[in-house]
């Protein structure tokens, strides 16, 4: 296993298109490392790069300590799991997953003995006879996943590899990857869009936009101090509510009256949004203590969670999240109560965390 | 849902004469169209029904008026002069029906080895201007022979290309490859580029990677793509007839047209000719069937 360094990556494809602007990533040895974005963010193409499947414009990519710019897909020793699976149609499970190896020109037994034991960790024991028309989707992400096993790569780059299964399914391969990467030790870049798989699986994220990174942390610093409003507004289901904040005597205030606790050292002449989680936020009866008047919009009951769209100060779409327990009737007048700490604070200008 | 209208009414007593009716009060329409059908059948099958009788006539009952349909006695003596001179050996017909067989097969070999990889290559790779070079491609196949083949014929002249089955191969080639390179890229663009991604990882060449994974998946495609140029070389009559004169070069089409004339024209003969002539062409198509339409249908078809 080893390391993946990008660095200052730039790709333009020949028809002008712009997909990745600039990409630093820094991927440590036995990292699960998740892009997540938008779609069109570049992250299939940042992923095409490190495996060699398309040139970079400028900028460097290292594979462990190998400077891999000018190195073929097949010598950079790499596994990649791709959405559409790319499994050989005309070939059994067996010799789909042989098939990498005699590319290498191991000897027979050992051919054998490899393809058995990545059958056995996916177990696919009775699927190796098996073409891949005769496999379920599921079943044929699992092959996918043993052919990027057999080779015991340097590295596993997975695009979207779960974006076809159901959600079930989709769950648990999720748990089993995340095994497996542990078990092995691998180095993986996973990419998705998918927002809660990037939180579960990987132990750091990268968010993307427009072709650049947005922020890289673990799954709880994105989640709890997004780097801009984009991230703000993209991790969260519902996401942040951003509201627009003035500083006035050491409290920030929302057009409505909500006060929240400012963090330090903020200019007092700038435009800010505050970045409040709809756990943060509470409803409560009208007039309750510290609370600020507010109506209900409506709720969507999601059996283990309520979440009311409340108007407060003009705004029809601050979301809470509520415990199923505590329900209010559409239009009812209400209160709106901040619970959380001190919430993470935008420029406007900027788009990015001041403090 | 229970039985449908139509079935209710084709289960009627009219059954046994009448197929079943698409839709209620469709009979009579389904009759007219049968009725037309069985014209057009006739139509277009006469001549073809006429040349395989006129080639087991005698020929004096080629020549009987009336003509005769049915009451003839039948013969096989056309066929033997096809393949058989007269004189003995072998006749300069079928001299020229092996001359078809290489000009075509091999001008069809040399388009279809040329064809694919270029198609391949439009499909997979960024070409600059790629849709005006294919253009410029097919544009080549707009001008009908005929406007071409006096350029064509100084220039063979030239370089010694006239009547000589080399010159014949080079030109179907060309003619070949555009449509070979148009009707391949609809194929190859159907067969995802990510096999030979995963292929390339897995530790091979781009080239392995297109031969090993890409070409199996192509070949009914080749097939369909081939039996088209292979019918085009084999019909081809235009340069043929310009390009060549001497027996031993000639290919079938400009031979058989050379019985005709003359002072007495031997139908029997030529009957025989074009029926020998015909077949190879029919068993192909007949043998491809399937990927010929699944060539007309998917490779044909532009996004
Ligand atoms: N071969 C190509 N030629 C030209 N433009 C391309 C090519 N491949 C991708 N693009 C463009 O580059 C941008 C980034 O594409 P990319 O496939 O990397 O996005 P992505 O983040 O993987 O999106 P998704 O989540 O939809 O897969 C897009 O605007 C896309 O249209
Ligand atoms: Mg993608």
């Amino acid at each position: 296993m080893a390391g993946i360094e990008v660095s200052a990556l730039h790709k333009r494809y020949p028809d002008g298109t712009v997909a990745v602007e600039h990409v630093d990533l820094s991927i440590g040895d036995g990292e699960l490392f998740v892009m997540l974005g938008p779609s069109g963010c570049g992250k299939t193409t940042t992923l095409r790069a490190i495996a060699g499947l398309e040139r970079q414009t400028t900028g460097d990519i290292r594979i462990g300590d190998t400077l891999v710019n000018d190195l073929p897909p097949a010598e950079r020793d790499i596994a990649m799991v791709f959405q559409f699976y790319a499994l050989y149609p005309h070939l059994k499970t067996r010799d789909n997953l042989a098939f990498p190896l005699r590319a290498e020109g191991l000897p027979k037994p050992e051919v054998h003995e490899r393809v058995n034991e990545a059958a056995r960790l996916m177990r696919l024991g009775p699927l190796l006879d098996r073409r891949p028309r005769q496999l379920s989707g599921g079943e044929q992400q699992r092959v996918a996943l043993a052919r990027a096993l057999v080779r015991r790569p340097r590295a596993f780059l997975m695009d979207e590899p779960l974006t076809n299964l159901d959600a079930e399914l989709r769950a648990d391969m999720r748990t089993e990857i995340k095994h497996l990467q542990g078990e092995l030790g691998a180095t993986m870049v996973y990419v998705t869009h998918d927002q809660v798989e990037a939180m579960s699986l990987g132990h750091r994220i990268a968010i993307l936009n427009k072709g650049r990174v947005e922020q890289i942390g673990t799954p709880l610093e994105v989640y709890d101090r997004p780097a801009s409003l984009f991230c703000a507004a993209f991790i969260g289901s519902p996401p942040m509510n951003l509201i627009e904040v003035e500083v006035a005597d050491g409290q920030l205030r929302s057009q409505g009256g909500l006060v929240l606790t400012p963090p330090p050292g903020l200019a007092r002449d700038r435009r800010l949004v505050a970045g409040v989680r709809p756990e943060a936020l509470e409803v409560t009866d009208p007039g309750a203590e510290r609370s600020v008047p507010a109506r209900v919009v409506s709720a969507e009951w999601l059996g283990d969670e309520i979440i009311y769209v409340v108007d407060h100060g003009g705004r029809r779409d601050v979301r809470v999240r509520m415990p199923p327990t505590v329900r209010f009737a559409a239009d009812a007048k209400v209160g709106l109560r901040h619970t959380g700490g001190t919430p993470a604070v935008y420029d406007v200008r900027t788009e990015e965390l001041v403090a | 849902m229970a039985v449908s209208v139509d079935e209710a009414v084709s289960t009627g007593p009219a059954r046994d004469h009448t197929p079943p009716a698409r839709r209620l009060g469709s009979r009579g329409r389904s009759v007219l169209e049968v009725a037309l059908l069985t014209v057009l059948a006739v139509v277009m099958l006469f001549p073809v029904l006429w040349m395989i009788e006129t080639s087991i006539k005698e020929n004096r009952d080629v020549y009987a008026i009336p003509a005769k349909f049915f009451d003839f006695k039948v013969t096989l003596d056309h066929y033997k002069d096809v393949f058989v001179d007269p004189g003995g050996g072998r006749s300069a017909l079928s001299v020229s029906f092996l001359n078809s067989v290489v000009v075509a097969g091999v001008s069809t070999v040399l388009a279809t080895v040329l064809g694919v990889p270029a198609a391949w290559a439009y499909s997979r790779f960024a070409v600059k201007a790629k849709k005006d070079q294919l253009f410029f491609i097919l544009s080549t196949r707009f001008m009908p022979p005929v406007v071409v083949v006096i350029p064509i014929f100084l220039m063979y002249r030239q370089v010694g290309l006239i009547d000589n089955k080399l010159g014949l191969i080079l030109i179907y080639a060309a003619f070949n490859v555009p449509f070979t390179i148009w009707m391949m890229k609809g194929f190859v663009d159907e067969v995802p580029a990510e096999y030979e991604d995963a292929a390339m990882l897995d530790g091979y060449t781009r080239l392995q990677a297109f031969r090993r994974f890409t070409l199996p998946l192509l070949v009914p495609g080749i097939a369909a793509t081939a039996v088209f140029a292979l019918i085009f070389s084999w019909n081809e009559f235009v340069f043929a007839t310009f390009l060549t004169s001497s027996d031993d070069v000639r290919t079938a089409p400009p031979a058989i047209a050379g019985l005709i004339g003359g002072t007495t024209t031997d139908w029997g003969l030529v009957a025989a000719a074009s029926v020998v002539f015909a077949l190879p062409v029919l068993v192909f198509a007949y043998l491809v069937r399937k990927h010929l339409i699944a060539g007309v249908t998917l490779g044909a078809v532009r996004r």
